[in-house]
């Protein structure tokens, strides 16, 4: 594969993957790569899901991307399965069976296949076919779906189930798994089940009859499954919201986070409405722009509710101003942030990690941001309820840094915990607590640790009112110009940020089987190729290196200590700029020189082939020097 | 041992919850001198006393510029919310939906209202936020010293003799347009019309709008501009003489039948309409829109209730089916769904 990939050929020509990868012709089992090339707006979403899932339900784990355009229907798509039983089912670049489906994009997909590829060929694209190297199956989809759905509005819908019996037979997957997988993926749609069913019995029944057993790859039962759940993480971030106590979640639409708006909606009004009267404990509001989404979360989080948006990156360059309000007038907010390129519409469909410098100093002025940066879903559910809650504690905005990868694509995830503790509601004084005190001063650090007490509107008590202006103020939040009360405060904010530091999510490592002096630093998505790399560069080459994630900025004890005890340390970016680099190293001059940066930024997800061909040309120009 | 009685003291006066108007005041403004702000400010603190309202229970919301100050001249006792410039509308918004039972009052001037948030205040006005949202008009940018707004009629200068070339933006029609159920226009210095329209405002349930054609005393204040004092005194032209009857109190015998047209609003209080002069009827929105076209052909600036729906229709809160307790108030129980929920989730997404 390489149009799809993004790769040029030159790039492709000194890709290690084939290197490390077995001989071709030794029969790999619960190890290959399932590619789906088809036309958006056909409906293969639900064939692909289905084949995807009989996968799992063998207990065999998978990783799903779908690569699609930012366009309705009709421009090419890709649905891409990694089976891996090692776990490593993060994106691969190579593909051992494809699925051509698509006109549109047949003749570049076949072109970039590696040679011997297996191939499910729509028979009315075979003209596209111009190379020999390939073990091809052509099949006869259009006679194949006459026979089965004789409505032709419903063919090109059902025609995709077909391919998915032929993909099952090809791959051995059983059948009966296929069926259950139907029957859930259509479970709204009790008309449509037998109907998918019977679609991919003829794709299966002709597989048989004209496909002879290959024994390139297969799929064989595991029990590697078990438990685990199959879900976007824009869903679980919702969940997450909705078990953090959200109370105004409003939004405005873009890709990649709509579909965590819409999740969430579903969810609250099943399980977030009063049971007794049926009213809503929440308020959904669709903004008319970001700046209004952001407004009515700072409002909302003002007047004492836990809010919180979720955009991408041309929405937090729009909630720049509001966000400083945010962190200077100390009001508890949360951003997620599901990442795509940019700068500009950049590519909306395609994944990055380009926000993070911006999203941690978003505003004008001195400014800087608590972020929170799952890696799966389970994070992406656990760190909505800790963003909700640190937003409290600590009275301000807190993000957290998820991206399209993550947000829109299925992933195989451990489940889901009940939370342990109870809301964090901050330090909010009531009437009764204010009689208890003789001064209440809004911005005055009282505890030590640079959060002040808050008090909410309506408050009855003649102590509480305090007027919020993002204008100079002092510690009792009245109006000020003097350069005392100025410094005095973002000083103190400085301090709160420091606090914040002890608060968030640890960074976790994983040391090498071997002593080294090398680290190397992944965050949220890279989590995954990363480690697939350090595994495959320790059996393939010796090469031994200490593992951490980050999981917040700014950057716990241990996260700075982790690099200081690493002679080197390779951070792996999803952008050009080497933005959380740039962070550590601007607050962490003394271990600056030590940060080497692996970056990718061509829009694709991550895969552990980029990291290891980065890692050992920079450890080579390592040896080269004394 | 004594036996004398105290001596006798006036008491001041307090409204029906038995504050005196003082405990709705505010610090002191640092306004210019004979801003028209301020009297505006004055009028707020005289309705919100009259209308009993709970000096603690007030939202004060504003965005940026002159006018954005003043939310810090009234209601000492509650919370007040100098934003962001032009976001006062989404932010109270936001601020009404965690807490409905605060009495939300925004005020904002014609920059943050008719510029640059022109988007967000119409979409409050759609979403029928129930906000008190005054619009201190100035048609000019006071904080910066004096740049043109957008709501500057066309043809009027600044000091420096620069001309506006542009049509204004009329807040009042936009409003109506936006389907806006309460919608007035005022002048600072008309002291009687004007509280009577901020009281009314204050019992109408929905987005009320209150443009009040405010002078710049400092910058917009000359022969050349339509929002001097001058301009204001010449041709203001008052649809009614009102009055605002609170629930509870008898309608006021001088209003002549004939002459007096009632609206009653949702808390039973009533808006009693006086006719000088004209037939005008409130409740009709193409009368509404029509006479604002008249009256920025004619040049004439007409002052009263331009218009008032005869059905109120649901406010935010109730499209949004809220629960009675405010958000902001309620218990984690109701926050946070059972830890089996959880179990329930995993397994759907097995």
């Amino acid at each position: 594969m390489d149009d799809h990939l993004g790769l040029s050929s030159q790039q492709q020509a000194t890709l290690p993957v084939g290197a490390i990868a077995e001989e071709r012709n030794v029969p790999r089992v619960n190890d290959l790569v399932i590619c789906v090339a088809t036309s958006n707006g056909t409906g293969s979403i639900s064939a692909n899901l289905v084949l995807a899932r009989s996968i799992l339900q063998m207990g065999v784990p998978i990783g799903t991307k779908n690569l699609f355009p930012s366009n309705i229907q009709g421009l090419p798509t890709w649905f891409t399965i990694r089976v891996n039983e090692q776990g490593w089912v993060a994106n691969r670049r190579d593909v051992d069976l494809f699925v051509a489906m698509n006109r549109e994009s047949v003749f570049e997909d076949l072109a970039g296949l590696r040679p011997g590829t297996l191939v499910v060929l729509n028979a009315e694209l075979a003209d596209a076919l111009q190379r020999d190297d390939l073990i091809v199956y052509t099949v006869p989809f259009t006679q194949l779906v006459g026979d089965v759905c004789p409505e032709p509005k419903l063919r090109r819908l059902v025609v995709n189930m077909i391919y998915v019996g032929v993909v099952a037979v090809v791959l051995g997957i059983e059948l009966e798994e296929v069926e259950a997988a139907i029957e859930k993926q259509f479970a709204q749609k009790p008309k449509a089940i037998e109907l998918n069913k019977s679609a991919a019995r003829a794709g299966a029944q002709w597989a048989r009859e004209h496909i002879p057993p290959q024994d390139f790859v297969r799929i064989e039962r595991r029990n590697l499954t078990t438990n685990k759940i199959f879900v976007e993480g824009n869903t679980a971030s919702a969940a997450g919201l909705m078990f953090g106590g959200i109370q105004v979640f409003a939004w405005y639409p873009i890709t990649p986070s709509s579909s965590l708006a819409e999740a969430l909606t579903d969810l609250m009004a099943t399980w977030r409405r009063d049971p007794v009267t049926g009213k809503a404990t929440y308020a959904i509001i669709q903004a008319e722009d970001e700046l209004a989404a952001m407004g009515m979360v700072v409002g909302a989080g003002w007047a004492g509710a836990r809010a919180a948006t979720a955009t991408s990156g041309p929405g937090i360059s729009l909630m720049a101003e509001l966000a400083g309000l945010s962190y200077f007038t100390e009001i508890p907010a949360v951003i997620i942030d599901v990442q795509r390129v940019g700068p500009s519409t950049g590519l909306p469909t395609r994944t990055s990690q380009g926000d993070m410098l911006k999203a941690y100093h978003l505003s004008h002025g001195d400014c800087k941001h608590v972020l929170l940066i799952p890696a799966n879903p389970k994070e992406a559910f656990e760190f909505s309820m800790t963003a909700l809650d640190l937003a409290q504690r600590l009275q301000t905005l807190v993000f957290v840094m998820s991206d399209l990868d993550l947000g829109m694509n299925y992933w195989l995830s451990d489940p889901l915990e009940p939370p342990t503790q109870p809301l964090d509601r901050g330090k909010v004084l009531t009437a009764e607590e204010l009689d208890q005190i003789t001064e209440f001063a809004r911005y005055r650090d009282v505890d030590g640790d640079a959060i002040p007490y808050r008090t909410l509107p309506g408050t009855r008590h003649p102590r509480a009112p305090f007027f919020t202006q993002g204008a100079g103020h002092d510690d009792r939040a009245k109006r000020s110009e003097k350069p005392e009360d100025w410094a005095g405060n973002l000083e103190r904010l400085a301090r709160k940020h420091e606090t914040a530091r002890t608060l968030v999510p640890e960074s976790l490592v994983e040391l090498a089987t071997k002593p080294t002096r090398v680290g190397v630093i992944a965050y949220g998505t890279s989590d995954l190729p990363t480690r697939e790399a350090l595994a495959r560069l320790a059996t393939a080459h010796e090469w031994h290196a200490d593992y951490l994630r980050l999981r917040a900025l700014p950057a716990t004890a241990k996260t700075v200590e982790f690099i200081e005890q690493h002679d080197r340390v390779y951070l792996v970016e999803q952008n050009r700029d080497a933005q959380v680099a740039a962070i550590l190293r601007a607050e962490h001059p003394h271990i600056a020189s030590r940060i080497r940066s692996i970056l990718h930024f061509n829009g694709q997800p991550l895969d552990a082939a980029t990291v290891i061909e980065q890692l050992l040309t920079l450890e080579e120009s390592e040896e080269e020097q004394p | 041992m004594s036996t004398q009685q105290p001596a006798p003291t006036r008491s001041p006066a307090t409204n029906r919850i038995g504050y005196e108007q003082n405990v709705y005041k505010g610090a002191t403004s640092t306004l210019c001198a004979g801003c028209g702000h301020d009297s505006i400010t004055a009028q707020l603190v005289r309705a919100l006393w009259e209308c009993n309202v709970d000096p603690y229970g007030i939202a004060k919301m504003s965005g940026i510029g002159c006018s954005s100050k003043t939310t810090a001249y009234f209601a000492s006792l509650s919370h007040g919310f100098n934003g962001v410039h032009g976001r006062a509308a989404a932010i109270a918004t936001g601020s009404f939906v965690a807490n409905r039972k605060l009495l939300h009052v925004a005020v904002s001037g014609d920059g943050d209202t008719a510029s640059i948030g022109l988007g967000n205040f119409l979409h409050m006005v759609r979403r029928n936020v129930p906000i008190v949202y005054v619009i201190e008009n100035n048609g000019v940018y006071g904080l910066t010293k004096g740049q043109f707004s957008a709501t500057a009629d066309k043809g009027s200068t600044l000091k420096d003799g620069l001309r506006n070339d542009l049509e204004p933006v009329d807040c009042c029609a936009l409003a109506i347009e936006m389907g806006c159920e309460y919608v007035a226009r005022s002048f600072s210095g008309d002291v009687k019309q004007l509280v009577a329209l901020l009281k009314g405002a204050i019992a109408h349930r929905g987005t009320a709008v209150i443009d009040v054609v405010s002078p710049c005393v400092t910058f917009n204040n000359h022969e050349g501009s339509t929002k001097s004092l001058k301009f204001a005194r010449e041709h203001e032209e008052p649809l009614h003489e009102i009055g605002f009857v609170p629930y509870y109190e008898e309608i006021r015998v001088d209003y002549e039948p004939g002459t007096v047209q009632e609206i009653i609003l949702h808390d039973g209080s009533r808006l009693v309409l006086k006719k000088l002069g004209n037939d005008y009827d409130p409740t009709s929105r193409e009368a509404a829109l029509v006479l604002l076209e008249q009256a920025r052909r004619e040049k004439h600036f007409i002052t009263g209730l331009i218009y008032r729906a005869p059905e109120p229709s649901p406010a935010f809160d109730e499209q949004l089916e809220l629960v009675e307790t405010p958000l902001a108030h309620l218990p984690d129980e109701f926050l946070r769904p059972n830890p089996e929920v959880v179990e329930q989730l995993n397994q759907l997404w097995r």
